[in-house]
């Protein structure tokens, strides 16, 4: 049963003056219930972007929204602010990249985690208080009582996003959207946060949104990715599948640097892709990701790149490339002949 | 927290020897030395011979400033040369009147500057923001002394709507256990004197109350602009609080920071302020007999006004300072 439908996607930034910023085009996936699904790009991609246009959370002026988001039935993008506020913290939690900056320093954690629930869930303070001690026991913060008294600042950073995964948690949403939550954290703590939002997750049965710049974090959370590439998904497969056969040259880069364990040639280590995320074209030109790419043709350039389904209609794997990673046999001989 | 008082308490010590020094050697390099400047140009050497002599001026230097440094630490800083009265007596019963005042003009500063920058922030770009901005802008740029004739001009002597001068109407009749007026009149139970005193209060502070006033609209607004930007605001909407919850408890709770230090070094400004706005309302308060001071040329009177406003100055910032700490647990004194 999908939980979560996005379709068609897109936000603009339009401030006066300058160029209107098209951050997020033509987004679709699903997310059903209990499941996972990571949408993985570089930074400026338009993963938080989209994340947020999904919470409802871009600012009024200045942003254009198009397409829609419905969850469990409802359409989030026809609600105004007063509806979508009760479905926030309640339907749909979000945890943030920096927890740094994203607990407010001169409020207790626990009132902090207590108001969530007074205003969704219908507890009384002091019922907050007992279920916040749970919730902290829950994300394995220890001496709970304690720390509830206390402020961000005195925790570590891996305790801090344990204090905001358990006030995303608090009221049992039915999506759960993580944007790099162990962006900000030591490598150590990483593997920590994950384990514990994959536990929660199947403890809960909350669908998932992960989004991240690390293949490496999808690979073992995720059932779905989708790959983003300058606000448009470029890849969506099962994660096995993308994993096995990478089918844009973007992804295929993604996963190559990724360093393998495995690998003896110190070369093949530290392949990353060349050039920079600035270096791009605008979509209605061509492919985005042309000035980088190692595979590009001429007709890259002329136009959108069309979708290839290279899956099955039961187990789809659609590509936004003329010639994707592993085809490019038919496809070139096409190329020579014209 | 008795270790932090202890310690700003202790700063003060530098401090004022520091202030004592400076004093002490403006003092003597007034021209012709303070007894010719007590005296004016056209005093006889004897008069000047007997004055210095009489002040202790004709000893040596650092016994001088010896004699000066043991009869402040003792609240001696001799007799007014306006009055003949011990400077610190005349202080002490003109003190009341003084903190009314600026308690008025911060009350009025607070009141109004906080809520005023932050429907600026939350109003940004619209006329309400252009309106405080510019407001602001002329709120600091207004000399006081200025103001203060125009609210008179305009307010007593135009439209008679509110006293011209003093802290109380001459005719009436009212006992004044504390020197605080308004708090005098609740205490006597004459609520028609507190009344009085409000009115003779209004336009003083609201001349005092302009830099003030000034200065926290532009820092409220500049600080809740910030804070609704800041990632914890944005953690708060996705929690799906209510507006009211996100202002006061996410919003405004760090907004108040540095408006709270910014209210802390305005209360210098007020001190001074006083000096000429009492002058103007002829409201007799510390900062009158100050401007009589300074054009009697009432040196002792100075050097008592400036050293007390240094313990003043010190000790109302460590209170901000304590409150700053209650408000933010970041810098929380253990
Ligand atoms: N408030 C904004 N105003 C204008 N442009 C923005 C704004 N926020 C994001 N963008 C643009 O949207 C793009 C995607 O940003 P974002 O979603 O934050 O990327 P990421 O994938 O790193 O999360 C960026 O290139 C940025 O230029
Ligand atoms: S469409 Fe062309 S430029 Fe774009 S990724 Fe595919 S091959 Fe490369
Ligand atoms: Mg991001």
């Amino acid at each position: 049963m999908t939980l979560l439908e996005v379709r068609d996607l897109s936000v603009t930034f339009t401030r006066s003056g300058q160029q209107p910023v098209r951050a997020v085009d033509g987004v679709t996936f699903d997310v059903a219930a209990g499941q996972s699904v990571g949408i993985v790009g570089e930074s400026g991609s338009g993963k938080s972007v989209t994340s947020l246009a999904v919470m409802g959370l871009l600012p009024s002026r200045g942003v254009s929204v198009g397409g829609t988001v419905t969850l469990d039935g409802n359409e989030l993008t026809s609600m105004d602010q007063r509806e979508l506020r009760d479905v926030r913290g309640r339907d749909v939690a979000m945890i943030f990249q920096d927890p740094m900056t994203s607990l407010n320093p001169v409020v207790t954690n626990g009132k902090q985690l207590v108001e969530v629930l007074t205003r969704h869930a219908g507890l009384s303070k002091g019922e907050a208080k007992t279920e916040a001690e749970q919730l902290l026991r829950r994300v394995g913060i220890p001496d709970p009582v304690r720390r509830l008294g206390e402020y961000p600042h005195q925790l570590s950073g891996g305790m801090r996003q344990r204090v905001m995964i358990a006030i995303a948690i608090a009221c049992r949403p039915k999506l759960l959207i993580a944007d790099e939550p162990t962006t900000a954290l030591d490598v150590t703590i990483q593997a920590q946060i994950l384990d514990l939002l994959r536990t929660l997750v199947a403890e809960s049965g909350c669908g998932m949104i992960m989004i991240t710049h690390d293949l490496g974090v999808v690979a073992g959370l995720c059932d779905d990715v989708h790959v983003m590439y300058s606000g448009r998904i470029v890849e969506s497969a099962g994660t096995k599948d993308l994993f096995a056969r990478p089918s844009h040259p973007y992804t295929d880069g993604l996963l190559q640097s990724i360093p393998r364990i495995d690998d003896d040639d110190p070369a093949d280590l530290l392949h990353t892709i060349p050039g920079s995320a600035r270096d791009t074209v605008a979509w209605d030109r061509g492919c985005a990701f042309q000035p980088r790419c190692e595979r590009a043709v001429a007709e890259c350039l002329s136009g959108p790149p069309a979708v290839t389904e290279l899956g099955t209609p039961i187990v789809p794997h659609p590509v936004r490339c003329l010639r994707p990673v592993g085809e490019d046999v038919s496809l070139h001989e096409g190329n020579v002949a014209r | 927290m008795l270790r932090f008082i202890v310690r700003r308490l202790l700063l003060l010590v530098p401090i004022l020897l520091g202030l004592s020094v400076l004093l002490f050697a403006w003092v003597r390099a007034l021209p012709g030395g303070p007894a010719q400047a007590l005296l004016g140009e056209r005093a006889t050497p004897e008069a000047v011979a007997a004055i210095e002599s009489q002040l202790g001026l004709d000893r040596p230097l650092w016994e001088q400033y010896l004699q000066f440094l043991g009869r402040a630490v003792r609240l001696d800083f001799g007799a007014s040369l306006q009055t003949g009265q011990p400077v610190i007596d005349e202080m002490l019963r003109r003190f009341p009147a003084t903190i009314e005042l600026a308690v008025a003009a911060l009350l009025i500063a607070v009141c109004v500057g906080i809520p005023l920058g932050y429907l600026a922030a939350r109003r940004y770009g619209t006329w309400v923001d252009s309106l405080a901005v510019t407001g602001s802008l002329l709120g600091v740029t207004i000399p006081i002394f200025f103001l203060a004739y125009l609210l008179k001009y305009v307010f007593s002597v135009e439209l008679g709507w509110l006293p011209t001068a003093g802290r109380a109407d001459p005719r009436a009749r009212a006992e004044h256990p504390t020197g605080f007026y308004v708090l005098d009149g609740i205490i006597t139970g004459n609520l028609d004197a507190s009344w009085d005193a409000i009115q003779h209060l209004i336009l003083p502070a609201v001349a005092l109350a302009s830099i003030p006033l000034a200065v926290i609209v532009r820092i409220t607004r500049a600080s809740v602009l910030n804070v609704v930007n800041e990632d914890y605001v944005r953690t708060a909407e996705a929690k799906g609080l209510l507006p009211g919850t996100i202002t006061r408890r996410h919003v405004l709770k760090n907004a108040m920071l540095p408006v709270t230090t910014v209210i802390g070094l305005q209360l210098g400004v007020l001190l001074a302020g006083a000096v000429l706005t009492e002058t103007v309302f002829a409201f007799a308060g510390v900062g009158k007999f100050m401007a009589d001071a300074i054009v009697q040329r009432d040196f002792p009177t100075i050097q008592g006004f400036i050293l007390v406003i240094a313990v003043v100055y010190v000790v109302i910032n460590m209170i901000v300072d304590l409150v700053y700490g209650l408000l933010d647990p970041r810098v929380r004194v253990s």
